[in-house]
Order: structure tokens, then sequence, then C-alpha cells
């Protein structure tokens, strides 16, 4: 008999307080509370993290490469958005 | 207590979906084997090809969703689900001994580096999966014997040694193979070992200390000590592949910056690494040819019997029955619970609606 599919889950983890969760990677189980727990014990077994979140892989919406051209590219010619675009003379000081 | 009750907790988690046992619980990896790679030039497209080749030499990773030759896909399920399998293949020589570890220390340390294994297993093949394998497809590959797992792993340990002998030796083995591998061009692969490496880096350090244990203790400890050098070393050298020139897919995968260094490249950083450590132990590494060459600051080895390599993979190694066997087992044996596990997951879900 084939193996039966179990659904995938994406993990992020908060290494700790203060900081934003963080894709660790995916995992396969039935539900989000043996997802939760399998979680734990694959990614956290040396004090990696004090918060988990598992997302199902399915409900996650994606950019698609194919596009980054039109979906980054415009950003670049942009550079008045970044504060080097701006000179400031030496005498003024950190600004 | 506490820790094997956690590790068994953690055993039942991961069958749901690895279909490993208990019984299983053994050790670790590395796992490149050879088969007839398919022609670059099949892919088709020139310019897809050029252009994809340009990114890789750009030192731009690859992720998911990227354009990449069909052979790149292919080449990357085969290796790292070989990858995979050899990291839960490999849990089982060393499980062998986890309740019969001499003290608790030992025995906590054997549990944890197992587990480690599991896991990196694990780790491998969501990454595979990340190229469209399915998990499920990869273990029924591996049960049927269509995929392979690495040769080292179906040698035995008859005796507590060989787990010392596979932390220092296979494990640092493997660390040489993995480590370049943390650059690799893939990046869900490339992730993956960056975990692995960091977690790896215990074994090998176990595995020496249990050796210069045995090394400083009784002239029967030190026996036992040498004799498992004595049936590893040779594997070991075996497991970084053919020599440069016989195997048939190094060309592509350097091309395309899967693999960073050759066979013989690897398998001489680990000799040079190796020797002197063999040496501190008081232990002899057991190839009469054995000799530095000032000229090239590198240690000579003597002729490798390919054969016997070639007979493992074959299935004609001393314990490829029994592991495979073992596996089918495991499975065979967490059957129901994947079962009851969907049953009630699916239950949960209509109660919910």
């Amino acid at each position: 008999m084939a193996t039966p599919r179990f659904p995938l889950w994406e993990v992020f983890i908060r290494s700790r307080t203060g900081l934003a969760h963080r894709h660790v990677g995916s995992l396969h189980a039935v539900d989000a509370t043996s997802a939760l727990d399998a979680a734990r014990d694959l990614f956290t077994r040396r004090n990696e993290g004090v918060s988990i979140w598992v997302v199902p892989s399915a409900s996650l919406v994606a950019s698609d490469p194919g596009d980054k051209a039109m979906m980054f590219d415009p950003a670049s010619d942009k550079i008045y958005r970044h504060p080097t675009f701006y000179e400031v003379p030496d005498e003024v000081g950190h600004m | 207590m506490h820790l094997l009750l956690k590790f068994i907790d953690f055993c039942k988690i991961v069958s749901y979906f690895s279909g490993l046992n208990l019984k299983d619980v053994a050790m670790y990896t590395q796992g490149l084997t050879h088969e007839p790679e398919a022609a670059v030039h099949a892919v088709g497209d020139e310019a897809a090809l050029t252009r994809f080749q340009a990114r890789i030499d750009g030192e731009q990773r690859i992720e998911p969703n990227d354009a990449m030759p069909a052979a790149y896909r292919r080449t990357l399920v085969r290796q790292i689900s070989q990858h995979a399998h050899s990291e839960i293949v490999g849990m089982l020589p060393e499980g062998n001994w986890i309740t019969r570890a001499p003290t608790l220390r030992r025995k906590v340390a054997l549990l944890a580096k197992v587990q480690d294994e599991c896991g990196h297993g694990l780790y491998l093949y969501a990454a595979a999966e990340t190229l469209d394998a399915t998990r499920e497809q990869l273990y029924d590959d591996l049960l049927a014997g269509k995929a392979r797992y690495s040769s080292i792993f179906n040698y035995p340990t008859p005796t507590w040694a060989d787990i010392g002998a596979i932390g220092w030796l296979v494990d640092g083995a493997a660390l040489m193979n993995q480590i370049p591998l943390c650059r690799c061009s893939y990046g869900p692969y490339a992730r993956a070992m960056i975990r692995v490496c960091k977690e790896e880096s215990f074994h090998q350090r176990q595995g020496y200390e249990i050796m210069l244990t045995l090394a400083r203790g009784t002239p029967a400890q030190q026996r036992m000590a040498q004799d498992a050098l004595n049936r590893w070393w040779w594997p070991c050298l075996m497991m970084f592949g053919p020599p440069d020139g016989e195997s048939q897919h190094s060309d592509t995968s350097t091309l395309w910056k899967i693999k960073r260094f050759s066979n013989d490249e690897l398998r001489q950083k680990f000799i040079d690494a190796t020797v002197p450590q063999a040496h501190f132990l008081g232990l002899t590494i057991p190839d009469a040819a054995l000799r530095f060459d000032e000229a090239t600051g590198h240690w000579q080895h003597g002729a490798i019997d390919w054969e016997e390599f070639r007979q493992v993979l074959a299935g004609n190694g001393p314990c490829n029955n029994e592991r495979m066997a073992a596996r089918r087992k495991a499975h065979d044996e967490g059957a129901w619970v994947r079962e009851a596990a969907l049953a009630h997951a699916s239950k949960q879900a209509k109660r919910a609606a």
C-alpha cells in the first residue's frame, strides 16, 4: 500500500522575545496540534526558540518568481527613497 | 528518565511522518552514490540553459519556483533523497547500542545523536520535496529498494568501540562532505545543510571522546578501539565515492555548483585531518602503504578495494538485507499509527465544521 499523504506545514520560530518569527523549515502533520508538537521536537532541541507558528503550506500566497522584474525592478531606480540620495554638509553633523 | 521519555515522545511524533519506530533508533549520513546521469543538453532550450548557468556562475542561489533544467532537478532529488535516506538508515547501526551504552553519560549523548540524525533526515526530505518529489514517493522508493543510501551503513556495529569509530570517522567523513554543501547552489539544500552541520559538530567530538577513553583504558579496551578503526577505516574512505575520473556525474554537479570539491579532494582532506588524530590515540591506521609526503604535505594512502564498494552498493554488504528489513518492518508497523492519526484529524475537522 502506498504511504498516505499528510498535509505540509511551514514552521516559524521566534528565537527570543523582541525578535520576529522566522521561517525555519517545513514538516508533515495531520493537524495543527501535531504540527506544533513535531515542530518543537524537530526545530527546538537546543533552545532555538521561545515561540512557534505553524501555517498550512497550502495557505501561503507567494509572488511568482517569473514576475520578479515587474514586481521589484521599479524600486531599483528610485534612489531618492534612500537617505544617501540627499546631500547634507559635513558641518551639520550626523542626521 | 525524563530525557528517555522525551525521546520516546519524539519518536512517536516522528513515526507519524517517517514511519520510524523506537526499535530503529540509531545514526547518520552521507550518501552520494552513482547512477547514470541524463545528458545536460537533453534539457532542450539552450538559451534557458545559458541563463541558468549564468545565475549559477554569478553565485546566485536557485530557489524552488525558479526555472531550472530538468536534469538539475533530477540530480538534486536523487542526491538529497539519498542523503535523507542515509540519515534515516544511519540511525540503525548506532541504535544497536542505545540500550547497552556503558554509562548514563554515554547513553544520553547517543540518544541525542540518534535523535539528531532523524531530524537531519526530515530536514532533507523537506528540501527534496521543494523539487516536487513527494515524501511518500521518497519513502516508497527506499522501501522498494529503488533508492540508495550511503554504503557505510551496511557495516555492522558488533562492539561499543564501533560507536566511537562511527562518531569520529563516519561523522568526520560526512562533515567533510557536508560543510561544502552549505554553499550548494540550491537554496533549500544549502539551508538544510547549515542546520545539519551546526548540530553535527558534537557528534564527531563525542565519538572521539569514546575512542580516547578506550585508548587510555585496559589493553582489552585498546584492542577493541584498534579493531574498530581497522574495520571502519577503509569503508570510510569509500564514503567519498569513486576516484575522480570514474565518477559519473561529478562534471555536471561541479558545473552546477552542487558539488564544490571532488571525491578525491575531500577524501584527502579527511585523511590529512584524521591520521594525526589516530596517532594521538596511539592507534595504527590499517594501511601499510600510508606515508607522509613531505613535498605535498599530504598523507598518501594505499589502494582502496573498489570491488568491495561496488559489492556493498549492489546490495551485497554485510548488513544490506538487515537494514532494509528493519526499515520495512518499522514502516509496516507504523501504518496503523499513520491511519489512526489521519482518521482522528478528519473526525476533528468534521466536528469543528
